[in-house]
């Protein structure tokens, strides 16, 4: 009895000691992070094709569990009992290195999201030219996988995709330059705090054009419909992962899933308050005091989610009214408009943070 | 000014959004999808299924072997043997329809002087090795005696238009 008594205690003190490690604990909000990350991915996927099914009078995915549910667990499945053929021609380093360069970054991201006011899981400085740098790091996955794949067609769709990535980069970064400006901080935890008060202080209204901007870029930045010629399957087959079959193939399905949430999230955290609640400024301070239903109506990580929400219907939306751009308008589109709007609002900004215009920039 | 309400239309991005409210109305919509095996649509009594060969009420075939249908079938698909019978009508030794060649055209149905040859509302069949798709009179007969009822009933629904 003694010394199951001691073994024990000297369990439970090896648990508190590993559990007090940093790298650890690290760890573990990794995983807090990442599992219900990839977890949405999979759901992402199946709101898509509901919805998509949906504005064209179908119904999508009804067959698997109920209401079709388990659909992506399914598919989750097939994909990894499928055979990963890696090409005879292709170098084979590079075309298993590429997924992971790709989804790597995807997930990195994630790190310098802050979900409310006290988790996140690295609160660093320069949070959004972290993410700014990691995102850029993705082109390489698409790169490497299109010049690995020793395809044609696995070729033309990676410098497509890396030309447009380049090009949108650039409007994307000005926009988010904007929203520096106007917060006066790197920090996303000060971005979000510098826009409370109400719905109406949050930056989406002075900075509209560059909240369109932004959310535009994004879209083309994933390489989702309208801007998806990178996969392109009317011409080029599916672009730089024709090659990939099986889990690989899957890995750059969660990276551009990933990446999508990520856009959503930051586009909710720059210009939507992250996770400010949208009734403050309007209802009594009383409230939120309310045990549980202020609790709802108050800050929190759910307006966050409900905020990225609304982002992704908007991606799926797209990806069900528009055809494909061509590829000349893309860059047209790109360098020709938005970067132009976004250097003239950069200005303006700078006009209105000088004046103290509104109540953004008092 | 043509030019002018162009630029501003394309810069607020006006017909995006037309186009959006489009999608988003039918995002509401009824869906029309029919979870097919649970669900039907309905038939017309002049569907063109599978074949059969029907009987009269007294249980004598009523194909008489006069070959219009092999004639008629633009697929070649009908071949017919015949010879006299004890009693001194002409009746089919053979009756093969070789289903993988029919178009389901109902040409043969539409010349059959006595209602023999017809098609019925059974498109959910299949065959599973080689020759199960070519049909003999044998089982021409069965299926028309196993039908009898919904092939007298289409076809008494449809002879007001004949």
């Amino acid at each position: 009895m003694e010394w199951l008594n001691s073994t024990y205690q000297s369990l439970a003190e090896f648990t508190t000691w590993w559990f007090a490690q940093p790298a650890v604990l690290i760890m573990l909000q990794i995983v807090m992070i990442v599992a219900p990350l990839m977890l949405a991915v999979a759901y992402l996927t199946f709101a898509e094709r509901k919805i998509i099914g949906a504005m064209q009078v179908r119904m999508g995915p009804t067959r698997v569990g109920p209401r079709g549910w388990l659909q992506p667990i399914a598919d989750a499945l097939k994909l990894i009992f499928k055979e990963i053929v890696i090409p005879t021609g292709a170098n084979k380093v590079l075309f298993v290195i590429a997924p992971i360069l790709s989804i790597g970054p995807a997930l990195a991201a994630w790190a310098v999201i802050p979900f409310n006011a006290e988790y996140v899981l690295a609160d660093i400085n320069a949070g959004l030219l972290y993410v700014l740098a990691i995102t850029s790091v993705g082109v390489y996955g698409v790169i490497i996988a299109g010049w690995a794949s020793n395809s044609k067609y696995a070729l033309l769709g990676a410098m497509r995709s890396a030309a447009q990535i380049v090009a949108y980069e650039i409007a994307m970064g000005f926009a988010l330059v904007t929203v520096i400006m106007a917060a006066g901080s790197l920090n996303i935890g000060t971005i979000i705090e510098s826009q409370a008060g109400s719905p109406l202080h949050w930056f989406w209204l002075p900075l509209l054009p560059m909240f369109v901007i932004y959310f535009i870029s994004g879209v083309a930045e994933t390489n989702r419909a309208p801007f998806d010629v990178a996969e392109g399957e009317s011409e080029i087959v599916a672009g730089f992962h024709v090659e990939y079959s099986g889990m690989v193939f899957a890995v750059f399905f969660l990276a551009e899933y990933a990446n999508m949430i990520l856009i959503s999230v930051l586009a909710a955290v720059m210009f939507l308050g992250g996770w400010l609640s949208p009734f403050e400024g309007w209802l009594p301070a009383s409230w939120f005091e309310i045990t549980g239903v202020g609790l709802l109506l108050g800050h929190g990580v759910h307006w966050l989610l409900i905020k990225t929400a609304l982002f992704l219907f908007f991606y799926l939306w797209f990806r069900a009214t528009f055809p494909r751009y061509r590829y000349d308008q893309i860059m047209r589109l790109g360098w020709k408009v938005f970067i132009p709007i976004t250097i003239v609002w950069l200005m303006v900004v700078g006009i209105m943070i000088l004046t103290g215009f509104g109540w953004w920039f008092d | 000014m043509n030019t002018a309400v162009r630029f501003l239309k394309s810069l607020f991005l006006l017909e995006l959004f037309r186009g959006m409210r489009l999608t988003f109305r039918h995002l509401l919509v009824r869906k029309v999808t029919l979870q097919y095996p649970e669900e039907h649509t309905p038939l017309s009594p002049r569907f063109r299924g599978l074949h059969a060969l029907r009987r009269y009420p007294n249980g004598e075939e009523r194909c008489i072997a006069c070959k219009l249908c092999e004639v008629v079938c633009p697929a070649l698909a009908i071949t017919i043997e015949s010879e006299q019978r004890d009693d001194g009508t002409r009746r089919t030794t053979r009756y093969d329809i070789d289903l993988t060649k029919c178009i389901f055209c109902g040409y043969c149905e539409e010349s059959c002087p006595v209602d023999s040859i017809v098609e019925t509302h059974i498109f959910e069949y299949h065959g599973e090795k080689r020759g199960d798709l070519y049909m003999t009179k044998d089982r021409l007969l069965a299926i028309g005696d196993k039908y009898e009822k919904e092939i007298a009933d289409a076809r008494a629904e449809d002879a007001p238009y004949r």
